[in-house]
């Protein structure tokens, strides 16, 4: 069966676990691998895994989109390269699944809204961070139920799970969660924090999802909605585990899950490495399905001078 | 007098930001300036306020003060006649917006916090605090976690970023003297000599002020405590107190040790909820090495769900949970209430 044919941009953690998820999808081909460090493990990976690289950034890769006929990007650099990654790659008819927090293009949760991006045919859809996939299909689940004021989540991560790019920059990851948790949760003030914890072994990626519901939370149908959206999620992450909760305080919802991954890169503490993976090939998937039954089609995006 | 007189140390006030933990939050505005203009008038030199969590920390996680973190700064910055007032960031929790705005309020001075062996989570949020002109310090907190030459690995990032002072934070009062002697010094081996070392007590294990006493010895030349010992857990290193051992020790604090002794028994003691003391669940933390944040989080929990406070402290001991994760507190309690069959699974 025909595949989309893709090209992974970042080399680091992020990048080479989407390796793995994209060689298992029915839709989809790893063919391009772009990385700025020749030395860089990822690359070494990728080249041994089949993968054209290139250790030139993106212009490494323009010259040979459309001979390898490449039609989805996936850019896990860092948000100050991806919006000129993502112009230069759009230019020539790309679509790009963006890892960073840029969030230029509009916010994707899979099982909260990804089929309106892909009937939209959006050229750059933003995945907002792994807390972010983690935490807002449970405010949503709230919020499709009964208005909710505010939404916090906190998000403890291992700290062998956590590359030097977010570490460097852990105040767009805070922006852009909190943003998301509005935009997309549906809570009208959002807040994200992260906890990065050394222990070892590991401790398993854990996020905590408080909503302040309007008025006396409906207990039977908000603990049915949440079921019911964590099997949603299991759909592409097994590993997304409902720990205890939903525990009622007031008008305080309190959800506690755990997001155990495949173990595909990393081990399976960094569920967060798989979640953000995993949603970003969904999200591909959904894009590809559509591509290839001839639903849509990708164009070329001018250059507005 | 003692090998240390003559040494020069520089004093920072906490009961107006640990101490928020010990008061749930709760510290009024006008209370609050009035314990800082009664600190500046004796002489403290710095004086750190705010929400128990530092910038960014009204939340469910923390809780949410009786004020914004900008109505606290003002409100005592406007009226100090000396001191600097000075903040607590903690980056996943506080941004650089914060930052800046705790700065437009009258804040010159900021401790930029990671747990100890995450010091390059900080680089942002530290070269914007020297920047904006700030006192800037990378606090290492439960620096009992990690070794002597780790802990000076992470300081010596913090130093690259911009940091003029790096602290060891015993957040959890685990530390005993040797600990401390141990960490400082190395510190003090890989640090540029113009950067300052500072010292973050908890009095969990009744040691606070030997502890800040041979970090001195060791080469600190700032430490952190609060007047009646007003903090999370056990309370900070009571500074009325340690400032009597240093006159005795001749270790100058340039602080009036009376003026000090007097903010303690009128105004500090009588705004406790609960006597900030070495008690079995403080001592538990100290014990066990726990965050002192957790100990009000965790009684609180046992009330709700029936497992002791002190079960909760040390599983989360286990579990080696660390500053910021206090939601693991309710799911803790909640996971042992069912395995003690205390609760039943809602799924």
């Amino acid at each position: 069966m025909k595949k989309i044919r893709c090209a992974l941009i970042g080399s680091g953690n992020i990048g080479t676990d989407l390796i793995y998820k994209i060689q298992r999808s029915e839709f989809l081909e790893p063919v391009w691998m772009v990385g700025i460090d020749p030395e860089s493990e990822g690359l070494t990976r990728a080249a041994a895994m089949g993968l054209k690289t290139t250790h030139e950034g993106i212009d490494g890769l323009l010259p040979h989109v459309l001979e390898d006929g490449i039609q989805i990007a996936f850019d896990a650099t860092s948000a100050y390269v991806h919006a000129e990654n993502s112009r230069k790659l759009n230019e020539l008819g790309v679509m790009m699944i963006d890892l960073t927090p840029a969030a230029i293009g509009p916010l994707c949760v899979p099982p909260v809204n990804l089929k309106q991006h892909a009937e939209k045919v959006e050229m750059n859809v933003n995945m907002i961070s792994c807390a972010g996939q983690a935490t807002i299909p449970i405010v949503s689940a709230v919020s499709r139920i009964q208005g909710v004021e505010y939404a916090e989540i906190i998000a403890s991560l291992s700290s062998k799970s956590i590359g030097p790019g977010t570490r460097a920059n852990l105040d767009e990851f805070t922006y852009t969660t909190s943003n998301a948790i509005e935009v997309v949760g549906g809570a009208k003030k959002g807040k994200a924090l992260a906890i990065i914890n050394p222990a070892e072994p590991p401790m398993i990626m854990r996020n905590t999802i408080y909503c302040l519901t309007e008025g006396e939370p409906d207990e039977e149908k908000i603990t049915a909605s949440v079921l019911a959206m964590i099997k949603e999620v299991q759909k592409y992450v097994p590993g997304y585990k409902l720990v205890n909760g939903p525990s009622f305080e007031g008008n305080k919802v309190a959800v506690f899950m755990e997001v155990e991954g495949l173990g595909d890169y990393l081990p399976k503490y960094a569920g967060n490495l798989d979640i953000m993976t995993a949603a970003a090939t969904r999200t591909a998937e959904m894009f590809a399905e559509e591509i290839l039954a001839g639903k849509i089609q990708l164009n070329p995006v001018e250059v507005a001078s | 007098m003692s090998d240390l007189s003559g040494r020069k140390v520089i004093l920072h006030d906490m009961c107006l930001r640990d101490g928020m933990h010990a008061k749930r939050e709760q510290i009024p505005v006008e209370q609050m300036v009035k314990v800082a203009t009664a600190l500046d008038d004796a002489g403290m030199p710095y004086i750190q306020v705010t929400h128990g969590a530092g910038l960014g920390g009204n939340s469910l996680q923390h809780g949410f003060a009786l004020a914004s973190n900008e109505e606290y700064i003002e409100a005592v910055a406007s009226r100090m006649k000396q001191a600097v007032v000075s903040v607590l960031l903690l980056p996943g929790l506080g941004t650089m917006k914060e930052l800046r705005s705790a700065y437009d309020s009258g804040a010159r001075s900021v401790h930029v916090a990671t747990h100890c062996t995450e010091a390059d989570t900080s680089p942002q949020h530290i070269a914007c605090a020297r920047e904006l002109g700030m006192d800037t310090t990378g606090f290492l907190m439960m620096s009992h976690l990690s070794d002597a030459a780790s802990l000076a690995q992470e300081a010596k990032k913090m130093e690259s970023y911009g940091a003029n002072t790096v602290y060891i934070t015993d957040s959890a009062g685990f530390m005993l003297p040797e600990d401390v002697t141990q960490r400082i010094t190395a510190l003090r081996d890989i640090l540029k000599p113009e950067t300052e070392i500072g010292f973050h007590g908890h009095h969990n294990m009744g040691l606070g002020i030997s502890n800040s006493i041979a970090a001195i010895a060791a080469g600190a030349s700032r430490i952190d405590g609060s007047v009646a010992g007003l903090g999370a857990g056990a309370g900070n290193t009571p500074l009325e107190v340690f400032i009597a051992v240093c006159e005795r020790m001749g270790i100058e604090t340039g602080v009036d040790l009376f003026k000090t002794m007097d903010i303690a028994d009128e105004i500090i003691f009588p705004m406790m909820d609960h006597i900030v003391r070495v008690d079995k669940d403080s001592l538990t933390l100290g014990y066990a090495g726990v965050y002192s944040t957790f100990l009000l989080h965790a009684k609180r929990a046992a009330e709700r769900f029936g497992v002791p406070a002190r079960d909760i402290l040390v599983e989360l001991g286990r579990k080696k949970m660390i500053g910021g994760q206090e939601d693991m507190i309710q799911d803790t309690a909640m996971t042992m209430a069912k395995q003690r069959g205390l609760l039943k699974q809602s799924f």
